[in-house]
Order: C-alpha cells, then structure tokens, then sequence
C-alpha cells in the first residue's frame, strides 16, 4: 500500500515495571514518534502491559546477519568457563 | 447537600448526555479508521467517554430517585430530554472534524473535571479523579492530530480549516450556564466559566498557534441542544443508539 510507504514503520519496547527490562513487543505504523508512542498506548498497553514506553524507527535498528550466525555465534559453544557457575554463593547473598 | 439534589441532577444529566452522545459518535469510527493504530485509538477514547457517562447517569438516577437506572436515562429517553450540546452530536464527516470536535469538548472537560475532584461531593470527586487523566490523554491525542493536519498537506490543512469554520461556531455551548447549573456553581459543586474558559481558550490557543490556524470570530453562536433543541441527524443517531433496547426492552448482556 502506498499508504505505508509514507508512513513508517516504529518498533515498540514496554517496560512491565520498574525494575525490568523494556521488552520488544511488536510493530505499528506512524508518521512521527510523538504519535508513534500514543498508538503504541493504545495498541500495547491497553491491558496494563507497563508503564514505559520506548519507540525506535524500524529502519534505525541495525540487525545481526543470520547468514553470518556461525561465525558470530558459535565460537561461544565451547567457553563454558565465562559461565560463572563454578563458584558457590554464599547464603547470605540470597536469590540471585 | 440536599437542597442541590434536583438542580444537580438537571446539570449532571447535560455533562452526562454530552458523554453519551460524542462517545457514541467517536465509536461510529470503529472499523472504519484510516489506519489500524487509530482504529484502537478512537474506540479507547470513546470507551472513556461512555465509561464516564455510565458513572454520571448513576450518579444522576440516584439523586433522582425515581428507580431508574443508567440504562433507563441513556436508552430510553425521547430526544427533547437529551440535553447535551449540539457540538457533540455533529457528524463525523472526516478525520479533521472528528479531532477538532474530541479537542474542543476535551479542552473543556479537564479543567472542568480538574475543578470537580476538589469538591466536597465524594461521589463527583471519585468520577472526576479517574475521568480528569482520560481526558489529558483525549487533548494531547486529539491536539496532536490537529497541529498535523493543521501543518500538514494542502489537502488537510484545508479540512481542518473547513472544520475549524465549520464547528467553531457551536463551542460557545460548552459554556452555557442555566439557573441549575447556576445553583451548582454556587455551591461550589461545579466550575463557574470563569473558571473553565481562560483554560479552554489557553488549550486551543496553543493547539492553534503550532497547527498554524486561526481562531475565528463568532458572530452567531449555535446554541440549543440544552434545551433539547437537537439538530436533524440527532433523531438518526439516537435511532442507532437506542434500537436494542427498543427492540428488545430489558436486554441485558
């Protein structure tokens, strides 16, 4: 649709609560970002989802390439010491 | 307390109908808005509207005291008893008419309900505390629209100019003060215009100015519909709005 030629495309991260991490949870259309974070409170938080919003212009997101996902990600296959399971937490530190 | 009872009824019954008939408005958009994000969008802001309209007809029934319910006063009227403005019950006709129409009524409720959670009535003060945060939303929702269609194209900006011309001419309504209303002023139940104008003129005012219109001059206030002098389509509406319960008396679901 031309429509959405004109009209780009916003990524949209909600935070659930304090404390947490704004998570991705979809896409929408919108001309600019003031409007782009009112659609994203209508679209995404009309069930109490969170309360913050993040919106990033999709075309700004740079992304991993998935052709090159063996030679990014695999070497880490084998470095179980970066791990830091090997070490025994003291009681008093509690849950981690 | 007391004493105010039939005087408050009368004046809560037009901010009431007022509800009622733009929310019902707003909702006609459902399915039909230009683009998804705004098809929830509008929905939503006619949902707060109805939701406060629920919460004054209670309120109202119970200061009546007639056993009627909010479903009697919103359902089950003629259209000589509503008594909302004419500015609420004009046509959708495009995007531009429809958030200029949300902005206007908007810019009148929140400092109105800003007033009102102050009170000493606790039920109205309760109704107007959760119904003064819907209501920033509707401005800044309703403002932003404006402001882009206003600076927008060619093509907008002459919409909005149309509905600018168009509607203002029944904003003067929102202000219209009768002899119930009066006692409730006085009372300090509900805001006085003086109260509720400067901020009014201040919200569209700014809107204005970035959307680059002009306020225009009105000459010949449209005027009427809180004596239940309704315009034509009106009749249309209420049809729509009242058909299940016509139909169906008692439905519930």
């Amino acid at each position: 649709m031309s429509d959405e030629k004109m009209i780009p495309l916003w990524e949209v991260f909600i935070r659930p609560r304090n404390g947490l991490n704004h998570k991705h949870v979809g896409s929408l259309h919108a001309a600019d970002g003031e409007l782009a974070l009112q659609a994203a409170r209508d679209v995404y938080t009309r069930r109490e989802e969170g309360n913050s919003i993040w919106v990033v212009r999709a075309e700004d997101i740079l992304a991993s390439d998935p052709d090159k996902s063996a030679e990014n990600f695999d070497p880490a296959a084998d470095k179980i010491y970066r791990h830091p399971s090997f070490y025994d937490i003291p009681d008093e530190v509690g849950h981690m | 307390m007391t004493e105010h009872k039939d005087h408050l009824k009368v004046a809560l019954l037009q901010v009431a109908d007022d509800h009622l008939i733009l929310g019902h408005r707003l909702s006609e958009w459902c399915g039909h808005a230009p683009m998804l994000e705004e098809d929830l969008s509008m929905p939503n802001m006619a949902l707060d509207l109805i939701g406060q309209a629920r919460h004054l007809y209670t309120y109202a029934a119970e200061l009546e005291g007639l056993q009627r319910s909010e479903d009697d006063l919103a359902y089950l009227r003629t259209d000589r008893e509503y008594t909302n403005c004419l500015l609420v019950e004009r046509g959708n006709i495009d995007f531009a008419h429809t958030m200029l129409k949300q902005l206007y009524f908007a810019a009148y409720m929140k400092p109105f309900w800003q007033f009102v959670e102050g009170c000493s009535d606790n039920t109205l003060s309760a109704i107007a505390g959760k119904a003064v945060k819907e209501i920033s939303y509707h401005i800044r929702h309703a403002g932003e629209w404006v402001i882009r269609l206003g600076d927008g194209t060619d093509e907008s900006a002459e919409r909005m100019h149309l509905a600018v011309e168009t509607l203002h001419p029944y904003t003067e309504e929102l202000f219209w003060i009768d002899e119930h209303r009066k006692i409730c002023i006085d009372a300090g139940l509900l805001p006085a215009a003086d109260v509720v104008r400067p901020q009014w003129d201040a919200t569209i005012s700014a809107v204005f100015e970035q959307a680059k219109l002009a306020i225009p001059e009105v000459t010949y206030p449209l005027l009427g519909g809180r004596e239940g002098k309704h315009t034509e389509a009106f009749g249309y509406l209420l049809a729509e709005l009242q058909y299940m319960q016509r139909a169906y008396p008692g439905a519930q679901w």
